[in-house]
């Protein structure tokens, strides 16, 4: 199945992108497509205890499942104010 | 106008200030509910650890960060009822001295309005997906404060204290 990984801030910065379609297997969590985003780029390994993750426009945790279609987003430590 | 909004356009304090306490008159039928209103009002500082900040950048992912400024509404109606907040949050380029964030609390009675403003600020600096980028003459560098999450009790308790000095 596919995800959409939406990236933001310095996230995105790392990664170059702001959206990416990632294949995930099926049964995958929110740390499947995490972990797989940090073999790709490895810079990101930095943020693993840091970052938040959202699922469909919702907070959600790392340890959520994922469904097909599914747009999740990785959010750095926030700077709003 | 809506109470919780992203803008890349320049915020007019009064125009959310009216807005919120049009809604608390909504809620709390008619005029003269409220005999309070405070304000919160953050603007880009000129300087920061000693550097000179020539643009602020702000981003936010703004489905969620609308939802979460509502869920800091929600909080306010839980720990001070009756208070009404609004919330405008800027987004894009912004220079020193231009305002950034405009909070506007409603209620009954000052302690209420206060507390629900600097409850709010708190709060969005803990949850509020939302990013600022300082860019200095010679480079530019991401604020990362706090991982948000909202279900955090202790840092919703942390912001409560802080709210009440």
């Amino acid at each position: 199945m596919r995800v959409k990984v939406r990236l933001f801030a310095r996230l995105r910065d790392l990664v170059g992108s702001a959206e990416i379609d990632q294949a995930v297997p099926e049964g995958a969590t929110i740390a499947t497509v995490w972990d797989g985003l940090v073999s790709q780029h490895p810079a990101l390994a930095d943020y693993s205890r840091a970052v938040s993750c959202a699922r469909n426009d919702d907070f959600s945790r790392m340890q959520a499942p994922v469904r097909d279609g599914d747009e999740i987003a990785f959010l750095p430590p926030v700077s709003g104010g | 106008m809506p109470l919780m909004h992203l803008t890349a356009s320049p915020i007019d304090v009064g125009a959310v200030l009216g807005e919120v306490v049009r809604e608390s008159e909504r809620v709390h039928g008619g005029t003269g509910a409220c005999g309070a209103l405070a304000s919160f009002v953050g603007m880009v500082r000129r300087d920061h650890a000693g550097r000179r900040v020539t643009r602020l950048e702000y981003e936010a992912y703004e489905s969620l960060a609308v939802k979460v400024l509502t869920r800091i509404g929600h909080e306010v109606g839980e720990e001070w009822p009756g208070t009404v907040l609004a919330i405008h949050h800027r987004v894009g380029d912004l220079a020193p001295g231009e305002i950034s964030v405009v909070i506007g609390a409603a209620s009954a009675h000052r302690a209420e309005a206060f507390a629900a403003c600097r409850y709010a600020i708190e709060r969005i600096k803990q949850v509020a997906p939302i990013w600022k980028r300082e860019h200095f003459g010679d480079g530019e560098t991401w604020l990362e404060g706090a991982t948000a999450d909202p279900d955090d009790s202790v840092a919703r308790l942390q912001a409560r204290k802080q709210a009440c000095g």
